[in-house]
């Protein structure tokens, strides 16, 4: 049954893979200087490898917001994301799988009468409008030295372009990387509260419970990236090559650091031991991380009358309107499926306490699986039979 | 200032070898105009011989350039900018080797008054073709500097107007002239003064390659 449940997470890496391949690769695929399967099989390869090695942190962050506790609920929570993504899309809105997953979680919320994590979702929405600005001053700063350097050494044509190739062959490896670390926890993370795995070793390698999900949604997102991506490459590639190739590259680089940074626990655990401010890992828009970058570079060549501000509205709109429609049709949803269905959609606190308590050996607890960050509360309970 | 990212590929050597092509043509021109106008037969056939080789030379490594182009699908956002720019530059050898060919074909009478402005207009076709070199040149390794050697193609251009309006009014206010003599040379003079023309509107595309392609 759980592996029916998980369809709807299945289905959103999918469109994940499909549709934001195309930030990572689009440019370099587009312009032809990488071939699709050169660009499909990395890409598949090292989402596989973000999502399962440092997928966790933004899933943490995630879970904090709400975690969902029963498996009918989390089907209905990432499907409603995934229905309001298609729905979206379909009416020409810009739209972040990110941004409606968490309205979709707060939509599970308000229907269980579990509490919004005021704090958690603060830190989220923050996110969100930081992620495209940081990304366009990382887009500024790596343009320039892109352009000190190469005008200082005079790189020939035609050994800028061997460059550029590689440039962004292993931006987009890493770009594939931070996408994994970063998105796994819209396709996964409400699943992992709920899900039935053991630890599993495969090769000598042993996974946890939720690496393992992990695992699932990475592949879920790598055939996303195998059999849909081409043609969203060549229409986003198409747009974003109207820059230069120098422009294009940074422009991945710098989205690809921006997942990163949102993403990297490893990152995050330093600045904590130097005292530093850490920086929240959040899942954020791969999509709205490219137009900052491009914007960025916009600003710096053209000045502000380069910044289209009919796509700013449309972020800014997207801020608001997609988790809003998300938790909209999550809520609906949750309804339908409980009263028509009679699925359990969510355990009520006192029956959650419960299994707590009557939890015998040989359960696991899934999401105490994920490393958590030094500061993180201990608030994730929920436990299930294997 | 800093060249010590300076590993040529096959192509950057063939465009070298090809904007060389070029230049040499540019001076062999003027050697077999010179010999022509001199009375120096011997010499000017050796200019003609050489400027056909160089001509077979330059197709060859034009082929060759748009080839590798094409099957390594490098430079995609400038491919279309540099087929164009290799063509205008081929189209000057061209003109070169036809031009020293006319003179060889049709063996035109000059006047000893004539023979100081017709050297003048080769060698000023010739520097405005050497400046768009040097601006080809620049524009694959250093488009800041391009304009450094764009400015000296519109300054030729001008001066071999200059010298071509001068040449061709002192034609046909000669003295004892035909009609058909005038017409014949004045066409002549025109055809050399069309080669600076060229490397004019060859300079003005390549300045908006310049935008397309600058940081």
């Amino acid at each position: 049954m759980f592996a029916f449940f998980l369809t709807s997470g299945i289905f959103l890496g999918w469109s994940l893979g499909a549709n934001d391949a195309s930030n990572v690769f689009g440019t370099a695929v587009a312009s032809r200087m990488i071939r699709f399967r050169t660009a499909a099989i990395c890409c598949s390869i090292f989402v596989i490898i973000g999502a399962v090695i440092s997928g966790a942190g933004a899933s943490h962050t995630l879970g904090k917001l709400g975690a969902v506790n029963a498996v009918a609920g989390a089907f209905i929570t990432a499907f409603s994301a995934a229905l309001s993504v298609y729905l979206m899309t379909k009416a020409g809105f810009p739209v972040s799988t990110s941004q409606a997953i968490v309205g979709a979680i707060v939509g599970w919320n308000l229907f269980s009468g579990f509490p919004v994590e005021t704090g958690a979702l603060v830190k989220i929405t923050m996110t969100w409008l930081i992620c495209p600005i940081l990304s366009g001053v990382i887009g500024i700063v790596l343009y320039r030295i892109s352009a000190r350097v190469i005008t200082s050494f005079r790189v020939h044509m035609f050994t800028l372009d061997r460059y550029t190739r590689w440039s962004l062959l292993v931006a987009g490896i890493f770009g594939s990387y931070s996408l994994g670390a970063n998105n796994i926890a819209n396709v996964m993370g409400v699943f992992l509260p709920v899900a039935p795995f053991g630890p599993v070793t495969v090769a000598g390698i042993t996974l946890s419970p939720a690496q393992l999900l992990f695992l699932i949604g990475g592949l879920a997102i790598a055939l996303g990236v195998m059999t849909y991506s081409k043609r969203v490459m060549m229409t986003v590639g198409a747009g974003i090559v109207e820059l230069s190739p120098v422009a294009a590259c940074v422009v991945v680089w710098a989205h690809s650091i921006v997942l990163f940074l949102f993403s990297s626990q490893a990152l995050e655990a330093f600045l904590r031991s130097h005292g530093l401010p850490t920086i929240p890992l959040v899942p954020v828009s791969s999509s709205q991380a490219v137009v900052g970058a491009v914007m960025g570079i916009g600003l710096l060549k053209n000045g502000i009358r380069s910044i289209k501000w009919k796509m700013v509205g449309g972020i800014a709109a997207g801020w608001v309107t997609t988790p809003v429609i998300a938790a909209l049709v999550c809520f609906i949803s949750l309804f339908f499926f409980q009263n028509v269905f009679q699925q359990t959609v969510y355990l009520p606190r006192k029956a959650e306490a419960r299994v707590e308590q009557a939890r015998p050996a040989g359960e696991i607890n899934l999401l105490s699986q994920i490393p958590v960050s030094p500061s993180g509360e201990a608030r994730y309970t929920l436990t299930h039979t294997k | 200032m800093f060249n010590i990212i300076n590993r040529k590929t096959g192509i950057e050597e063939e465009i070298n070898a090809f904007l060389d092509q070029v230049s040499q043509s540019g001076l062999l021109f003027r050697k077999g105009v010179r010999a022509f106008l001199e009375g120096k037969y011997p010499c000017f056939e050796k200019a003609l011989a050489d400027i056909s080789d160089i001509e077979h030379r330059g197709d060859a490594l034009k082929r060759s350039i748009i080839e590798h182009l094409h099957t390594k699908t490098l430079i995609p956002e400038s491919r279309g900018d540099v087929l164009e720019l290799l063509e205008s530059m081929d189209s000057l050898l061209d003109r070169f080797k036809g031009a020293l060919w006319r003179f060889e074909i049709e063996r035109p009478g000059i006047d000893s008054a004539f023979t100081g402005d017709f050297s003048d207009l080769a060698d000023g076709v010739v520097e405005a073709v050497e400046a768009m070199v040097s601006s080809c040149r620049a524009f694959f390794t250093d488009t800041a500097h391009v304009r450094d050697h764009l400015h000296k193609v519109s300054f030729w251009e001008t001066e071999c107007d200059q010298i071509s309006v001068r040449l061709r009014t002192a034609l046909f206010r000669k003295e004892g002239m035909r009609l058909s003599h005038r017409m014949h040379l004045s066409d002549l003079v025109r055809h050399m003064e069309k080669i600076s023309d060229r490397a004019e509107d060859a300079a003005d595309r390549m300045s908006v390659y310049v935008i397309k392609r600058s940081l």
